[in-house]
């Protein structure tokens, strides 16, 4: 079970993360989780929301690069050890993680959420079913 | 006292005397070229002369152009008047299939070469009492073996250093003396650059003289030069097509290149119409090779903007003189001392996107040095969500500029409709330099 992210090409210039929030906002769409990769020149910008598709149209009509691929959504209890057992399941299998960042945590539940984007979502999605982790789903997400 | 002049009776020859010489040569040329040039014959033919015609150098312009796009359409050999066996060496300009020149010399080819720029060293004070270190690239690139070759034929203790590695440039300036340098102006700032950085002054070498050439430059960077390397610059000019530097140098006067007119005939034209322009007007550059044996090209356009001028020097030589080049006739941007075509950039972007994508093409100079930068506007195939693709993406671009154009470019990466459209088309180079 993977959830769809949303990544926008942003030049490192001022008003930029503006313009695309902007795009978003106009379009109603929610966003869920939210991580920014910087270089020097540009950042690409890593959104997770409600209805991906209705947003990479909205940010399309407006010029920018923007494209979605899969991810992973997992739920860990929000107490320590939690992250490093996720890591420890995908280093056993030698799944390789490209990046990561949290996202909507929830302290009434008491849980937290990483957002995974791994080289090989398959095997990922097995191995942290197999050791117990909950993953979530586009409704799952559609409807926090 | 050091000699004036390296060759007095050509450099200070009566203009009728030089006239009667360009003639004799032209001549003989065009029948050199009529036997061993099928392109070029058929050039003529097709303008229905032939050798005949031309009885001196007022018959010049019955003569058809060379283009750059004759030495592309005719590579490699198409242009060659001798057999390979008598040619013993070859340069090239940078660049693609496309836009590469091959030359050819003889030996007497690259003795005639030596000998224009050792009247280009000699202007310059040079004697075989000097230590002349080469700081041009050597290679294909005529910079270094021109320099290098003039050097040798003045006599000067020649130190064919190549560009690069600043530190160890002074430290032979200093260790052994060297009393001219030769190389690009924008290396010779750099030099200077370095040399402060380092804690000298000039009076810390012993450099007198700079003979700078391959890019433009301005005067006031000549000022700068002067007064950072404690030396007098001269500029020299040249191109591939013609031998390399030593077409035309400078005298103390410093005010226009002295044209080696017993072996180029320049002439200046409407780069419009192609008609001759009288003396004194501004126009496109355009040269006949007369005494060249290998690679000898008849009324060759340059594309350079400049003005001729027969004005009386006060160094004393009749040799006719050039302003430097005013800007250009074609799209041709020299970057770092190096020639860049925009369709040569096309050219790698087609190959990496298999479709040309918006860019655009950023020259400034920050101080001495040229800037480069290649604006290229992202589209979908070419984004992904992770910076390690991308950076990929950026280092091939990057690799393939290097490869094609011979120097290094900033690539940039930018969003889509970023750059600047006027009437609906991009435009492709911006040239922040102010060097006219």
């Amino acid at each position: 079970m993977t959830v769809k992210q949303l990544s926008v090409f942003v030049e490192n210039r001022p008003g930029r993360l503006c313009a695309v929030t902007e795009a978003l906002a106009d379009a109603g769409i929610n966003i869920r989780a939210v991580s920014i990769a910087d270089t020097t020149d540009f950042g690409i910008m890593r959104i997770i929301v409600n209805d991906t598709d209705k947003a990479v149209t909205a940010l399309k009509e407006r010029g920018f690069i923007a494209s979605a691929a899969n991810v992973i959504a997992v739920s860990a209890d929000d107490k320590p050890g939690s992250m490093a057992a996720i890591m420890k399941t995908l280093y056993n299998e030698n799944i390789s993680v490209e990046y990561m960042y949290a996202a909507f945590l929830n302290p009434e539940k008491g849980i937290a959420c990483l957002i995974l984007r791994v080289d090989n979502n398959e095997s990922a999605v097995e191995a942290l079913e197999k050791s117990g982790c909950k993953l979530l789903s586009e409704s799952d997400i559609a409807a926090v | 006292m050091a000699k004036r002049y390296w060759n007095e009776k050509i450099e200070c020859m009566e203009f009728s005397e030089m006239k009667k010489l360009q003639s004799e040569r032209l001549v003989k040329q065009v029948k050199h070229v009529w036997d061993n040039v099928p392109y070029y014959r058929k050039k003529m033919e097709e303008k229905g002369i032939t050798p005949d015609d031309i009885k001196g150098i007022e018959d010049l312009h019955k003569l058809p152009f060379l283009s750059k796009a004759d030495l592309r359409d005719t590579y490699p050999y198409g242009m060659l008047a001798e057999p390979l066996s008598e040619c013993v060496r070859i340069h090239s300009t940078s660049g693609t299939t496309g836009k590469r020149v091959v030359a050819f010399y003889t030996q007497n080819d690259i003795d005639m070469w030596d000998d224009c720029v050792a009247r280009a060293i000699t202007a310059a004070g040079g004697t075989k009492e000097d230590v002349c270190q080469v700081a041009y690239g050597f290679g294909l690139f005529t910079g270094g073996a021109g320099l290098n070759g003039g050097s040798h034929k003045v006599g000067c203790l020649t130190l064919p250093m190549s560009s690069g590695n600043t530190e160890r440039q002074i430290q032979f300036m200093q260790d052994l003396g060297a009393t001219i340098i030769c190389c690009t102006p924008s290396y010779a700032a750099y030099i200077g650059e370095t040399l402060h950085e380092m804690g000298l002054t000039p009076d810390d070498i012993k450099l007198k003289a700079g003979i700078f050439g391959a890019e433009p430059w301005t005067e006031e960077m000549r000022r700068e030069i002067e007064k950072s390397l404690g030396i007098k610059a001269y500029d020299i000019y040249g191109l591939t097509e013609t031998s390399g530097p030593g077409v035309a140098f400078e005298c103390e006067e410093q005010t226009g290149m002295h044209i080696n007119e017993d072996n180029f005939i320049a002439e200046i034209i409407d780069p419009d119409t192609g008609e001759p322009l009288p003396e004194g007007s501004k126009g496109e550059l355009v040269f006949t090779s007369i005494t060249k044996e290998a690679f000898p090209l008849l009324r060759y356009r340059t594309r350079d903007i400049c003005v001729l001028s027969r004005k009386k020097c006060s160094c004393g030589r009749t040799l006719i003189k050039m302003t430097k080049p005013m800007g250009r006739s074609d799209d041709m941007l020299i970057i770092k001392g190096v020639n860049v075509f925009p369709s040569q950039i096309e050219t790698v972007l087609i190959k990496d996107f298999k479709a040309t994508p918006n860019y655009q093409i950023v020259v400034d100079r920050v101080g001495s040095s040229d800037t480069f930068e290649i604006k290229i506007e992202l589209s979908d195939d070419m984004f992904s969500d992770t910076i390690k693709d991308v950076f990929t993406l950026e280092k091939k671009l990057s690799a393939d500029i290097v490869q094609i154009l011979g120097i290094k470019a900033k690539i940039s990466l930018v969003e889509p409709k970023s750059i600047p459209r006027s009437e609906g088309k991009a435009v492709r180079v911006i040239d922040k330099r102010k060097l006219v």
